[in-house]
């Protein structure tokens, strides 16, 4: 991604979503500091930082899942376009939010049923009964997430005998089975062995030409080679935002700097 | 490359220390296990003998040889089945509330405390309330579905604390995983929490059954009959409407009140009795401690996170 032609101005760049003058709190703690932030479309955004910079935290505000835990608050807004809507709208419902939004977690967390139970689940709670729709959704999904040769005759077996890296293409594809407009990806492969890593980061790569993915990630090389922009967070403030090889290479603040160089962190 | 004689001989008084414990530990449960051997096998010595098909299909008599535990077994049979039918929708449906719906606060920590105190009070504190209530307030008579209530309600503790026990086995990892997916939080309960958490819930449920079937206080106490020669109505009949629940008011006997009038006897044929009736009800107990265990084994097996 060194080629310069690769990078227009950002801001001729269609946004997916963007984060305006963002603050989170748990109780008293306030987690996010007036967070501005675009996410480009069909682009992929990692977030960097050091442990408790407020990344996960981030990322968990795109669908809502502060919600689930008492003693936690919003302000200002995410805007998802093209529709230009507030997720954090309090009118907005949190349900439907994560159904247009799906999430990919740190550790491998398959629900102990079926593979095909697994990716056909997001479709089930949307209502879509008639089993050809399910199985070719499935199967779809699947292929997405370059899982499907590898389980196309064990559909039916229990998706925890699969490994720890088949389990995250596995939990991806139930992401991506009901078509979300923006894929989360909080740290996925921390659980993960580095041949395991290397298929989902060449994952990332493919699906990217099809879906805006927002990734948090405490690999600086696994920013380095996946993203195309980076923002790098540290204590709940974003400290920068560019190209990501602007940001590894060109950094404008000293802390990314530091950083990124090893100097801490 | 030397090591000091004192670290040996420190190491050496470590591992008979090691060696004592073993040895104590294996002592205390061969006791408990021998005595619960001993018992089994004087109750199967004195009984046995009277352990045969016609013990089952017999009513109670005068005369021993030919008294048997068919009102009892019986009674016992449908006063479970009434109890499992109000504990475990009950006791699984709190268990679910505290645990996934409620709210932590002080309120829900008072409940759980009572909860737990509950699960303490003597089994004949609930025949004095089950009296109270259901005989005399609610006029259900000594009945098959007063003992059912009764019991219901003495093991409802065991149950919820068992089902919020399997809830909370449920990794918080596969809750965010269908919220994230846009499940309700009833949809997550429902698809997820609950099977997933199905093996513990059975193996309470079975555990507090097993603690009821050999109650006896609290029967005795809503004045169940001693001696009966009838059995409740069928629950199912040839005619329409095929069903009939006239059995949940019927008087009843129950394996543990057999047992006792026959103790209570002085002849000693009766005592042979209520050996055979006491070895049928600890064969019964014994079963389904078994039924819980493999249940727990069996769908256990699909969940290893």
């Amino acid at each position: 991604m060194n080629d310069e032609q690769k990078k227009p101005d950002p801001s001729t760049l269609e946004k997916k979503a963007a984060a305006l003058a963002l603050n989170f709190f748990y109780g008293q703690k306030q987690a996010l500091k007036n967070i501005n932030l675009p996410i480009y479309d069909r682009k992929v955004t990692a977030l960097i930082g050091p442990s408790g910079c407020g990344k996960s935290t981030f990322l968990r505000c795109f669908n809502r899942m502060h919600d689930l835990y008492p003693g936690t608050r919003y302000e200002g807004q995410i805007r998802l376009y093209p529709d230009d809507v507030n997720l954090l709208d309090k009118a907005v419902d949190p349900i439907e939010v994560r159904m247009r939004l799906s999430m990919v977690f740190q550790k491998p967390n398959p629900f102990p049923k079926s593979i095909f139970e697994n990716v056909a689940y997001g479709l089930r709670i949307r209502g879509e009964k008639r089993r050809s729709v399910l199985m070719d959704k499935v199967e779809e999904a699947l292929k997405n997430a370059a899982l499907w040769n590898e389980v196309k005759d064990r559909l039916d077996e229990l998706a925890t005998t699969l490994s720890g890296g088949q389990q995250q293409r596995l939990c991806i594809a139930r992401s991506l089975a009901s078509e979300p407009e923006l894929l989360l990806f909080d740290e996925p492969t921390s659980a993960l062995d580095p041949i395991a890593t290397a298929s989902i980061e060449e994952l990332i790569h493919q699906l990217r030409e099809k879906i805006t993915i927002l990734i948090v990630t405490h690999n600086m090389q696994q920013a380095a080679r996946v993203s195309d922009f980076t923002a790098y967070m540290y204590l709940g403030d974003l400290i920068e935002f560019g190209w990501t090889d602007d940001v590894f290479f060109r950094p404008k603040e000293k802390q990314t700097e530091d950083y990124i160089t090893g100097r801490f962190g | 490359m030397s090591v000091s004689e004192g670290l040996r001989a420190t190491i050496t008084r470590a591992k008979r220390n090691d060696l004592i414990f073993v040895g104590l530990g294996i002592a205390a449960l061969l006791f408990a296990a021998s005595t619960f051997v001993a018992l089994f096998l004087d109750m199967v010595g004195d009984g046995m003998s009277r352990l045969n098909p016609g013990f089952f299909t017999e009513f109670a008599s005068r005369r021993a040889e030919r008294a048997g535990i068919l009102a009892a077994w019986v009674g016992t049979f449908a006063v479970m089945i009434v109890t499992a039918l109000v504990a475990v929708p009950i006791g699984v449906a709190s268990g679910i509330y505290l645990e996934e719906y409620a709210p932590k606060n002080k309120m829900t920590a008072l409940i759980e405390i009572n909860i737990n105190n509950l699960a303490g009070v003597p089994s004949i504190v609930y025949g004095l309330l089950a009296l109270g209530l259901f005989v005399h307030t609610f006029g259900l008579g000594a009945s098959v579905q007063t003992a059912g209530l009764t019991l219901a309600l003495l093991i409802l503790p065991v149950v919820i604390v068992a089902t919020r026990e399997a809830i909370r086995a449920v990794p918080g990892s596969i809750r965010e995983a269908a919220y994230a997916l846009g499940a309700t939080r009833w949809q997550m309960v429902s698809d997820h929490v609950l099977p997933y958490s199905m093996p513990g819930i059975l193996t309470g449920v079975i555990i507090g059954l097993s603690r009821a079937i050999g109650e006896t206080a609290p029967i005795v106490t809503i004045g169940a009959v001693t001696f009966i020669a009838f059995l409740p109505p069928a629950p199912v009949t040839s005619s329409p409407p095929f069903l009939n629940f006239d059995w949940l008011s019927s008087p009843f006997t129950a394996m543990p009140i057999q047992i006792f009038n026959w103790t209570s006897r002085p002849e000693e044929a009766f005592q042979a009795n209520a050996s055979a009736a006491a070895l049928v009800l600890v064969v019964m107990t014994l079963l389904m401690n078994a039924i819980a265990i493999w249940l727990r084994y069996r769908l256990r097996r699909n969940l290893n996170w």
